[in-house]
């Protein structure tokens, strides 16, 4: 734990596979500096590695004002306990006041094992971030510009914002795709702030024998516009429909987890709380009811159109269109009306 | 050789069956209205471990931290082929979070000797944090292998283990101790069997009792309690029934690291999700009206 530290920066653990940055750092880097320009701060991407030097450059771009770099034989190779490490000597070091990571699967095993050593607050799997006071209800004291950790809990019925006031860093995991990727900024140029860490043989203890990186063959969350079915699609069959409509637009198909599991198509194309989380120009659900772990994935796309029997489905709450028919007959007429465009 | 394994599980409201009903007017969870069931990749961390026993020898302890209702899973663990159960239960624990929750976690493992691996689900689906797995091994001082879908290898005091990480998998080995959190791809759970059930049913904790006894006898009746309790706990004990409890007591935690003290992270705020009920166009699902619509999305550039 470190000291509540006003002036500290605020700090994006920038995740590296095999010498390439993880998307959702990046991602991260553009809320950190709204952050950091709140609460009038550097912010600082720290990158740990061996021969990453190179990488500092599109954090830069993306925001960072500063990186701080250690790089170490040990850390060549991702493993909990030596990354664990070497990231608490850094934040026992520069004593940060915010550390925010990405929620990959990396990120969810590294933080909560910082947040032990360090005896700090963790909050996981936020979808958003914010600064703002707390008063204490029981002591009236008020703690002012803290990390608003905002996150669903209790399987999305609820909305919980999270505070930690006294044992610092404050410290959060962020879903992936929730933040918007910047733009990068190639003008941007910053200090990088070179640390040594001490790290033993005895620190290395898993050792990784195979690795197999498996390309998702789609892409959901750089799509433009996403046809998704539901349960009501009922057969992998009827998926058909969907893809000829999602060719005609030019985008990907996406599921509900119901879909999912019935098996009617695979789980890269799952949308929602468990799945990915994409914010599309458009977003077509068919046959999805709109469960709440369906939405929050979902419903920061700019036009919904929902497509189902039931008309009081929740997800035609969130949409903008809504056709209560049969998709059998409403999707072939939709993709016949956009073949006819132009 | 044959491992010694402690799985942590959790007693959980299902809240992939939440209706309309189990959320209160205010917006908070009804938790009274929700069924109370095995955290499910807790079963397939149970299930791990006992097909490891199974294959090497070996003990498996489940532990389970909660009140006195979660002896439901000890039960059912029991079941399933587990050789002990014990509940960690202490009013003082409440409100503690993954930090403070790992800290009670690691006495209570302490206290059990010669332990080889710690298995915990992934996550468990009331928090989905993910959490409390890696920070246990922090505070053991074990390595941590999260995301394990399978046991390959076995040798002397390294483990071959096979990772899922959703978009790849990663081959690892790994000493003991070790703690290992177990994806739900990993296997499907043995069902409970019959003769073990018929036995295991009737296993009861202290807390169980204590509650039973209050009921028979009423608040007041301290003798009739304390005489019904002694008995039945030495009957029980006898075939081997009583499930252990323990409290922060006994294994010596610090209460300056338990419960609402212990827990660095504060709730500033709950909402409940509320439907807004947005209005959106209604289109007739005629060929007409979808035509229209679509010239208004090519119009606003939303399709090209």
């Amino acid at each position: 734990m470190i000291e509540v530290n006003r002036k500290g920066d605020v700090w994006v653990f920038a995740q590296q596979h095999d010498g390439k940055l993880n998307e959702v750092s990046l991602e991260l880097l553009s809320k950190g500096r709204q952050l950091a320009d709140r609460l009038k701060v550097p912010l600082g991407a720290v990158l740990l590695g061996q021969n990453v030097d190179s990488l500092t450059v599109p954090l830069f771009h993306h925001g960072a004002d500063k990186v701080y770099l250690a790089q170490h034989d040990l850390l060549e190779t991702y493993q909990s306990n030596t990354y664990a490490k070497a990231l608490c000597q850094l934040i026992t070091k520069h004593k940060p006041q915010i550390v925010i990571y990405g929620a990959t699967p990396r990120g969810r095993d590294l933080a909560p094992r910082v947040a032990s050593a360090m005896k700090a607050g963790l909050t996981a799997d936020c979808t958003d971030l914010d600064i703002g006071d707390n008063t204490d209800p029981s002591s009236k004291v008020t703690h002012k510009d803290l990390l608003l950790q905002i996150r669903p809990a209790f399987g999305g019925n609820i909305i919980a914002t999270i505070v930690n006031y006294d044992r610092w860093p404050q410290m959060a995991t962020v879903r992936e795709g929730v933040m918007v990727l910047p733009t990068p900024d190639t003008s941007r140029k910053g200090t990088v702030v070179k640390d040594d860490i001490e790290l033993a043989p005895e620190d290395a203890l898993i050792k990784v024998l195979e690795k197999s990186h498996r390309e998702k063959r789609i892409n959901l969350k750089g799509s433009r516009i996403i046809v998704a079915g539901g349960a009501g699609i009922g057969s992998p069959d009827g998926f058909q429909l969907l893809r000829d409509l999602a060719n005609a637009l030019g985008g990907e198909i996406g599921a509900s987890r119901a879909a999912v599991d019935s098996d009617f198509i695979n789980k890269d194309h799952q949308i929602g709380q468990t799945g990915t989380t994409v914010r599309p120009a458009l977003y077509i659900a068919v046959g999805i009811s709109g469960a709440v772990q369906h939405r929050a994935g979902m419903q920061d796309a700019a036009k919904i159109l929902a497509i189902n029997t039931d008309a009081e489905a929740p997800i035609f709450s969130i949409a903008h269109y809504g056709i209560v028919g049969d998709y059998k007959e409403v999707v072939p007429a939709l993709t016949k009306a956009v073949k006819a465009r132009a | 050789m044959a491992f010694n394994s402690v799985v942590l599980a959790k007693q959980v409201p299902d809240t992939k069956n939440i209706t309309g009903q189990a959320m209160l007017d205010d917006g908070t969870v009804n938790r009274a209205a929700l069924p109370a069931i095995f955290n499910p990749e807790d079963l397939n961390a149970l299930e791990s471990a006992l097909a490891l026993r199974d294959r090497c020898g070996g003990t498996v302890t489940v532990m389970t931290m909660g009140p006195p209702s979660a002896c439901e899973i000890l039960r059912n663990s029991l079941c399933r082929g587990a050789d002990r159960g014990i509940l960690l239960t202490d009013r003082r624990a409440a409100a503690s979070d993954t930090l403070a929750t790992s800290y009670i976690l690691s006495c209570a493992v302490r206290k059990l000797s010669d332990v080889h691996l710690v298995f915990c689900g992934r996550q468990a689906i009331d928090g989905d944090t993910a959490q409390v797995g890696p920070q246990l091994a922090e505070k053991l001082n074990f390595p941590q292998v999260t995301y394990v879908e399978e046991i390959l290898d076995v040798s002397d005091s390294t483990l071959r283990l096979r990772r899922n990480l959703g978009d790849g998998y990663e081959l690892v080995e790994a000493p003991t101790p070790l703690l290992i959190t177990v994806v739900d791809t990993a296997n499907t759970p043995r069902p409970p069997a019959a003769r073990r059930m018929l036995k295991y049913k009737r296993a009861r904790g202290k807390a169980e009792l204590s509650k039973e006894a209050t009921e028979k006898f009423g608040k007041g009746a301290t003798a009739d309690i304390e005489k019904y309790m002694a008995q039945r706990c030495e009957q029980l004990s006898a075939k081997g029934l009583l499930i252990e409890q323990w409290d922060l007591d006994d294994i010596e935690a610090d209460l300056t690291w338990c419960g609402r003290s212990g827990s660095p992270t504060k709730v500033h705020r709950i909402q409940s999700v509320v439907l807004t009920g947005n209005e959106h166009k209604q289109i007739e699902p005629t060929p007409q009206a979808i035509s229209q619509m679509v010239h208004e999305l090519i119009e606003d550039h939303t399709i090209g």
